[in-house]
């Protein structure tokens, strides 16, 4: 088949002839277009069913009692889990406190100091924690706290869930604090202001929107873990409001009314997990918002 | 980047990409001599060096977290390493009554999920990351990377609610006794369809990993140089032909590192594996068996482990899991890193 005269290609080589197509090369080219949009119909299939159903068999179940109220004892109706929306938070609370400045401080060497072979293994190190199994984290939480105590407790939970934490944040922050220019660092510099100043003021402060999204994503992730938590918050039926504690937590809950017989828990496992769900989402979006209108903007 | 304006010569990072040449540091310091009268002489050097060592200390601390977490399960796990030794990982035997203690279910179980997973999920994830950066029209980009990674947002334990509610009723009625109809003679797919099994755990594991994967195939795709696809369509290739020759071939080693980072979670992923799998420590042929994992085996017995020797054991499993994943996950990154030229694979939610 002769090259056609539209191609400005064939225009100064007309000498070209192209050989056609074959059949058996035209047709496996639409075959694997179909096949890749077939996978992303598949892979899709299942988001939108969990979505679907979590608020189908979610929303139906969420009223006052369930936001309001403490587990009911195996077969009375009614009853919910607002301790253990309380507890999820003072657990986040707890691992938040101890894991975002850790984090921030171990992105801040990675990105200011940690241009070298130190900064190489911590980064190394970091990647290789984000791999730890998060189970492993909690019999190491186990150790380090629950042993020490003697019992169970939020702050074992929010030490597991730290642990989480640091290394996504300390990446993350070093990734933003990197895009910041250089220059902006050499006119504080020039001005004669200090390093610690430099760094604190003028570098993560232009970078606060995106050590905030990182931070975010790091909250978001650890936000439903429910493996490190089995083990340290242990879980409760009660109210409680010491940090020394079994405490509950919204996943441990939805797990164990998950894997319970009762057609009642069932349901009240499917409005936990919408309400965690939105719970998450709520934070980071609060927390974008807040980024964006607030008083955190970025200079 | 040059560096000669820099007034203080003791500032080192973020380093140059070609190093300060020399004479640039001794300009350097000859502006801190002269600057310094003009301040009046009494900046302290003490905040500058004590916020340095704060923030090594940071980096240091993410070290000793690592070093911390080998300690704990090292020591954890000394007594039953000197009550079975390498035995424990292969005696399938586990019986707290009398207080045997061998890891290969749990290690079989662990193995055969994952690997099921990544069967199910390489093939999806790559046709999905190919779609989205090779065949898709630009404004359905952005959308659909969104929702995939949205899959990778949700909660494990949620997938487990989901899985036991809605995916093990559609295992156990449609897929299981198609799948012993027309593959039974294999064995692998025979006896009685429960639903809940290798089978459930190995589906709801590959859901969960192909947003890491797909999303990792995709950074690898998208730093495949266009002009190798150019060259390819150059030479008269059909677009799945340019896929296969100028993208996929280039980008093999990324993509056989977002693999194994998939497998690496696969491997510790807990919640919803536990809720599915059935918790039985058998090695059964069948995938419509029960089975058990070292992940589903921690979650369910570490808080009833009651003497000595079944706490060491959990947490010697527990050791044998961090290991395996530490092992998995550093190659993969490494061959990330060989494609994406160092810079690091975006941390995956």
């Amino acid at each position: 088949m002769p090259a056609t005269n539209s191609n400005p290609a064939a225009v100064l080589i007309p000498e070209v002839s192209v050989p056609p197509i074959s059949l058996r090369r035209r047709v496996t080219d639409h075959v694997m277009t179909a096949v890749s949009v077939l996978t992303v119909a598949l892979v899709l299939l299942p988001l939108f069913a969990i979505f679907a159903y979590l608020v189908y068999k979610g929303i139906g179940s969420i009223n006052l009692a369930f936001l309001t109220q403490t587990p009911k004892p195996v077969g009375e109706p009614g009853g919910g889990m607002a301790n253990a929306i309380v507890g999820s938070m003072v657990i986040l609370g707890i691992a938040s406190l101890l894991g975002v400045p850790l984090g921030i401080g171990a992105g801040i060497f990675l990105s200011e100091y940690g241009r070298n072979r130190y900064g190489d293994i911590v980064r190394f190190v970091s990647d290789v924690l984000n791999g730890v199994p998060s189970i492993v984290i909690g019999i190491v939480a186990y150790g380090l706290v629950v042993m020490r105590q003697k019992h169970f407790s939020a702050l074992a939970g929010g030490v597991a869930l730290a642990i989480m934490m640091i290394p996504t944040i300390a990446r993350t922050t070093e990734q933003m604090l990197l895009l910041v220019p250089q220059a902006i660092r050499e006119a504080a510099y020039g001005l004669g202001v200090s390093r610690w100043r430099t760094t604190l003021s003028i570098t993560l402060r232009t970078a606060t929107s995106g050590v905030i999204t990182g931070v975010m994503l790091a909250f978001a992730r650890v936000a439903g873990e429910t493996a490190p938590l089995l083990f340290t918050a242990f879980g409760n039926q009660f109210w409680n409001w010491k940090t020394d504690q079994p405490t509950a937590a919204l996943s441990l809950q939805i797990f164990s009314y998950a894997i319970s017989p009762f057609d009642e828990w069932h349901r009240q496992a499917w409005a936990g997990a919408l309400v965690l769900i939105i719970l998450i989402v709520g934070a980071v979006a609060a927390v974008r918002i807040a980024v964006r209108h607030g008083t955190l903007a970025g200079a | 980047m040059s560096n000669q304006a820099l007034p203080r010569p003791r500032f080192n990072a973020p380093e140059p990409e070609h190093g300060p040449p020399e004479h640039g540091t001794k300009a350097a310091l000859k502006i801190e001599t002269r600057a310094t009268p003009l301040l009046d002489g009494k900046v302290s050097e003490v905040p500058d060096v004590a916020f340095g060592w704060a923030m090594r200390l940071c980096g240091v601390a993410v070290v000793a977290l690592l070093g911390l977490i080998v300690y704990q399960l090292v020591v954890g796990s000394t007594l039953s390493w000197h009550a079975f030794g390498w035995k424990f990982f292969g005696q399938s035997d586990w019986n707290p009554v009398e207080d045997q203690y061998g890891a290969l279910p749990f290690i079989f179980g662990t193995l055969v999920s994952s690997l099921l997973a990544l069967v199910i999920a390489v093939p999806l994830s790559l046709g999905v990351a190919v779609f989205i950066t090779e065949m898709c029209p630009i404004r359905l980009r952005g959308i659909l990377s969104f929702t995939t990674e949205l899959l990778a947002a949700i909660p494990s334990v949620v997938y487990g609610l989901w899985a036991i509610f809605v995916l093990v009723p559609v295992i156990r009625e449609y897929v299981e006794p198609f799948l012993a109809k027309t593959l039974g003679w294999t064995t692998l797919f025979s006896g009685p369809p429960y639903g809940i099994g290798m089978l459930a755990a190995g589906v709801i594991l590959a859901i969960m990993i192909i947003p890491i994967i797909s999303s990792i195939t995709r950074e690898v795709l998208t730093v495949v140089p266009q002009h190798q696809r150019e060259a390819v369509l150059a030479l008269g290739a059909t677009r799945w032909e340019m896929i296969r020759m100028g993208v996929l071939r280039n980008a093999r080693a990324g993509i056989v590192g977002a693999i194994i980072l998939g497998l690496g979670r696969a491997l510790g992923e807990t919640m919803a594996v536990t809720m599915v799998i059935g918790n039985r420590p058998e090695i059964a042929k069948s995938l419509f068996a029960p089975g058990y994992t070292m992940a589903s085996v921690l979650a369910n017995e570490f808080t009833e482990a009651t003497g000595n020797l079944y706490l060491s054991a959990l947490i010697e499993i527990g050791l044998a899991l961090f290991l395996v994943t530490i092992v998995v996950n550093a190659l993969a990154r490494l061959m990330v890193w060989s494609v994406t030229r160092g810079q690091p694979a975006r941390s995956i939610a």
